[in-house]
């Protein structure tokens, strides 16, 4: 008897978001996020090195209206980070587990970024940077 | 290996839309899921309504129903009906659970069922747990101790046996692991949810004596570690237990025994 290709049952295409599912796979792209975003911040740093010219062409890509919105990205997807990881660490202790503080400290997990990216661009603008 | 989309082989298509049973002025839609090894065909969605009026108010009584009257090609597995066999685990609107104990009202609208989600299927709503059954008994789901046993049963203090409330529950239905993206993209070498969960439950029995040994087995990059805490677990086990809780108990051991 010739073997039976079985089919693969469906899975992320029928599979309920969840907001805990959500706030995991959205650790690992602001992970993925800040690995490339470091490489623009050390094109900064190196640019700062090599002379007034290179600085001016780096500056002027981080104040465009592209670079601004690569950069607020970037500011998010550190604060997430920042907030995620801070429940990873509660996890890692064994805490946090029940599901409505896991429901709630993902929401507050969000929140928190959100504000912290508002406020930090809010400052920056206030005092011209 | 993360593989976002399916097979070719695997893709669903759709499928028959039965007519309404004569006379029923109540219905319920259900959408399920078919596959047949013996047609050379793509998995598909086929429609079916059941009356509601004449039949049990649980999705099971529905699939029942469908099976007795409707269409009896239609497959699946039962036995208890009252959620401790784990048999009708299956993918309901959305998440994993067992037909047997979610009702047709806690649906709004269509009723969507799958089977268990990434495992090959035998037929219809059946997958092939072979692998499963397989992570569970390389974890050697029994007592092991080498004092000689005592002339009645192995006591154990009341904290102790608390200890076990939370997993011994368990009636390994594969709702949770089926439900983990880890253990989709990894399910060769991630022993998931369920597993780990029947895992510390002999970890931590007072009564087992080979605690360092069945630590020694999970000590590896993928058995253990592939959990990331995405909580798939808790949400959607039947019968509300935490495996996430209980594999961070397992990763805290491993610390502690350093």
């Amino acid at each position: 008897m010739a073997k039976i290709e079985r089919p693969l049952s469906p899975h992320l295409q029928i599979y309920k978001p969840q907001i805990t599912m959500v706030t995991s796979i959205t650790h690992r792209a602001t992970g993925i996020a800040l690995g490339v975003g470091t490489l623009l911040l050390a094109w900064w740093l190196i640019a700062v090195v090599a002379g007034p010219e290179a600085y001016a062409t780096v500056s002027a890509f981080m104040t465009s209206w592209f670079g601004q919105i690569v950069l607020f990205g970037f500011t998010w997807s550190l604060f997430y980070h920042l907030c995620n990881g801070i429940r990873h660490l509660f996890w890692d202790m064994g805490k946090g587990f029940e599901l409505p503080t896991m429901r709630k400290s993902g929401m507050a997990a969000i929140i928190a970024s959100v504000v912290l990216t508002l406020l930090t661009w809010i400052i920056a603008y206030a005092i011209g940077a | 290996m993360v593989e976002l989309t399916l097979p070719k082989n695997s893709k669903v298509g759709t499928g028959k839309t039965h007519p309404k049973p004569d006379g029923a002025t109540n219905t319920k839609a259900f959408n399920v899921y078919r596959w047949s090894p013996d047609d050379n065909q793509n998995p598909a969605i086929d429609t079916y309504y059941v009356d509601l009026d004449t039949c049990g108010p649980m999705i099971l009584d529905g699939l029942i129903k469908i099976k007795n009257e409707i269409d009896p090609t239609l497959t699946f597995r039962r036995s208890c009906r009252e959620g401790i066999c784990g048999s009708c685990a299956m993918n309901i609107n959305g998440t994993n659970t067992l037909a047997c104990t979610t009702g047709m009202d806690e649906v709004e609208g269509d009723i969507n069922i799958y089977p268990l989600p990434h495992q090959p299927v035998v037929k219809d709503l059946v997958p092939d747990l072979t692998n499963f059954y397989a992570q569970y008994a390389s974890i050697k789901p029994w007592l092991q101790a080498e004092t000689p046993s005592p002339s009645k049963e192995r006591l154990q203090s009341k904290e102790d046996r608390e200890k076990l409330d939370g997993l011994y529950e368990c009636i390994l239905c594969a709702c949770c692991s089926t439900s983990c993206p880890s253990y989709w993209w990894n399910s060769d070498r991630f022993l998931g949810p369920a597993i780990l969960l029947q895992a510390y439950r002999w970890i931590i029995d007072s009564r087992d004596e080979h605690t360092g040994e069945r630590l020694d087995n999970l000590e590896d990059p993928f058995r253990l570690y592939r959990c990331h805490t995405i909580m798939n677990c808790a949400n959607t086990c039947p019968k509300g237990l935490n495996p996430a809780k209980a594999i961070a108990e397992i990763k805290k051991m491993m610390v502690e025994r350093r």
